[in-house]
């Protein structure tokens, strides 16, 4: 039975790269127009609302763990920052190959760290990415050096960890919120249950909600791979987290939706708007629910009842980042988006290339082990 | 500032603008009703309870564009003349310009491996050499009329005041987004000519503005929390130690 599910796995994931390979090949042979369901009025699909929003969202709990552990001195979150800033790293990386793909003339993508044009949110955004996942590649890398014995080069990655932790907070906090600050110039176009001016610290909640349900549904994941889950008390205090992040996250959504006067327009349940407002209470439905359950100690306390509540959660979140990115544009530009299959196929591949590579790094490299408690804070000067 | 006038009232359909368009441009294609890829400008038909209606759509050179705002690379740039002109080879592709643009002016090359935006260029290179684009110039009924900016506001309140029923009685592109470069007087409502009218009156680039204005004092507010965390936390751990008569860190870190 284990060989049957583990041969199925191999064969679904090998089916996924051929698809991925072919659709990769027509992509950059022949356009986007040829691989993608993309047009001029929704010009930006599935890779930029998936791959990019929800992909560096869904990677918020590194920068969120290492703050709480790094610079809150928050221990008991210790055994969970490896694998958080591992699933951050990973998560910038398939990002920034998404990118790649979704760029018409990718070969330029180097320009927006020469010429800059401090005026565009993109600008911002594209300067953060690249730095922070430098941060990310330093707060791994002794990791490496351990692997490769040299002690010396680990010790003084770690003596910089909380500068780097520090680093990585703000420059998070800049782009998860601009992501949201991207679509604050389409006043016009983006549907009003979701245009808000308060998009970029809706997506900076969201981003850490989604970030911290992440890492609990990844200790779900490695504890059927690997034989590997968090304790659980650790579980516990991470659902708490993400429930109070979901709290605040949706008392500015309603908030808001009440400042703007658009309770209405998420009452229409027939007629034109009636698709939006269904999108927005499942959306809606998604995150509320996780975070009113994760209240209750008895579910928070049952690891298979905590995974499907963050799993929930992750939903909502991805919903959410959608509905922002195509649902909630296609009435103003009179757009209808699906993805292609070869946008599909591609997204899964990149997927599918970020788990084996978690699963290999977990395999070579002291993942799941603990830094050594304190260290990193004895070896070097007073800060601040 | 150099601005076109088109007067929806005086269209013919002729088609000499796309013709003439296509020719100054280089275009592959001549400009026309299709699917408007690699094309500046497009011709379309109304037909209603006036008859048919021609009008032609292309981008409205606004004075404040949020396509120049968005662009990461700056590939896009409203020259001092009016025309807002693109530069594709430091265009990375990221389509954030189609985005943004609230009037869905810019066209895209979907179909190429090496992809640029095709826009109306307002003939950048023949009004900077004090010339006429090729649109207006060959324009036989007066539909495409170019001039200064001002001048051409005038004349656009004269025509409504002198057959105010022929016409909606507004300039459109007066305020829209702060104003474009490329008005329109219509004997139709102008949504019907995809023009949005639900479009602030403030440019588009000051809605990114007030955030990205934050970026600066918010970085330094976040970095001087970090680090006042740190060291209050460090410092009840160190308490703390202390209190429990810890030996390994007397006096701490300081």
């Amino acid at each position: 039975m284990r060989l049957l599910r583990a041969l199925f796995w191999r064969l679904a994931a090998l089916a996924i790269l051929a698809a991925g390979s072919y659709a990769t090949a027509v992509r950059f042979s022949r356009g986007l127009g040829a691989a993608t369901n993309l047009s001029d009025r929704m010009p930006w699909g599935l890779w930029i609302g998936f791959d990019v929003l929800c992909g560096v969202g869904l990677s918020a709990g590194g920068f969120a763990l290492a703050a709480a552990v790094y610079i809150l001195h928050l221990e008991r979150f210790r055994a969970v920052v490896r694998p958080a800033v591992l699933t951050a790293f990973l998560g910038y990386l398939l990002v920034i190959l998404a990118l790649v793909y979704d760029l018409g003339r990718p070969w330029n993508i180097w320009r927006a760290a020469v010429l800059w044009n401090p005026r565009s949110v993109m600008f911002e955004v594209a300067w953060c990415v690249m730095l922070y996942t430098a941060v990310l590649a330093l707060e791994l890398s002794p990791l490496l050096w351990e692997k490769l014995g040299w002690p010396r080069a680990a010790r003084a990655a770690r003596g910089a960890i909380v500068p780097l932790a520090a680093a990585g907070f703000v420059l998070s906090t800049l782009h998860q919120s601009s992501l949201g600050g991207l679509y604050l110039i389409l006043p016009a176009k983006l549907h009003p249950l979701w245009y808000s001016p308060w998009l970029p610290w809706l997506f900076w909640l969201s981003a850490v909600a989604a970030g911290l349900a992440m890492v609990i549904f990844e200790s779900g994941l490695s504890a059927r791979a690997f034989g590997r889950a968090l304790e659980r008390d650790v579980l516990e205090d991470l659902a708490k987290a993400m429930a109070v992040f979901l709290a605040l996250y949706l008392f500015l959504r309603f908030w808001d939706l009440g400042s703007r006067g658009q309770w209405e327009a998420a009452g229409r349940f027939s007629g034109p708007g009636a698709f939006e407002a269904g999108m927005f209470w499942l959306e809606t439905l998604l995150l509320a629910g996780p975070a009113a359950l994760a209240l209750s100690a008895r579910l928070r306390r049952h690891p298979q009842r905590l995974f499907a509540l963050a799993a929930a959660a992750v939903g909502g979140f991805l919903l959410q980042r959608l509905n922002v990115s195509t649902t909630g544009l296609e009435a103003a530009t009179g757009a209808r988006y699906f993805p292609s299959w070869m946008e599909i196929s591609i997204t899964l591949m990149l997927v599918t290339l970020g788990v084996a590579a978690f699963r290999l790094a977990v395999r070579h490299l002291a993942v799941f082990e603990q830094a050594p408690q304190g260290e990193e804070v004895e070896s070097r000067p007073a800060y601040a | 500032m150099r601005a076109l006038l088109l007067d929806v009232t005086r269209c013919a359909g002729c088609g000499a603008c796309l013709a003439a368009c296509a020719e100054a441009n280089e275009l592959p294609q001549a400009c026309g009703e299709g699917p408007a890829e690699g094309k500046f400008t497009v011709l379309r038909k109304l037909v209603g309870r006036r008859g048919e209606v021609y009008y032609r759509r292309l981008c409205m050179q606004c004075l404040d564009p949020a396509c120049v705002s968005v662009c990461p690379v700056g590939a896009l740039r409203k020259t001092p003349e009016g025309p807002v002109v693109y530069d594709p080879s430091i265009c990375m592709g990221c389509r954030y310009c189609l985005q943004a643009c609230p009037y869905d002016a810019p066209r895209y090359e979907w179909n190429s491996p090496a992809p640029r935006l095709s826009k109306c260029s307002f003939c950048a290179e023949r009004i900077r050499s004090g010339g006429l684009p090729a649109c207006a110039e060959v324009c036989p009924t007066g539909a495409t009329t170019c001039g200064e900016r001002e001048a051409l506001l005038a004349l656009a309140r004269a025509r409504l005041e002198a057959a105010p029923g022929s016409y909606v009685p507004r300039i459109y592109g007066e305020r829209e987004a702060g104003g474009t470069s490329v008005l329109y007087l219509s004997p139709v409502p102008f949504r019907l000519l995809g023009l949005p009218e639900n479009l602030p009156e403030e440019p588009l680039p000051r809605l990114t503005q007030r955030v990205l204005a934050q970026v600066p004092p918010l970085s330094g507010a976040a970095a001087l929390v970090m680090a006042g965390l740190w060291w209050l936390t460090n410092r009840r751990r160190e308490v703390q130690r202390a209190e429990r008569g810890d030996p390994a860190r007397p006096g701490g870190g300081r």
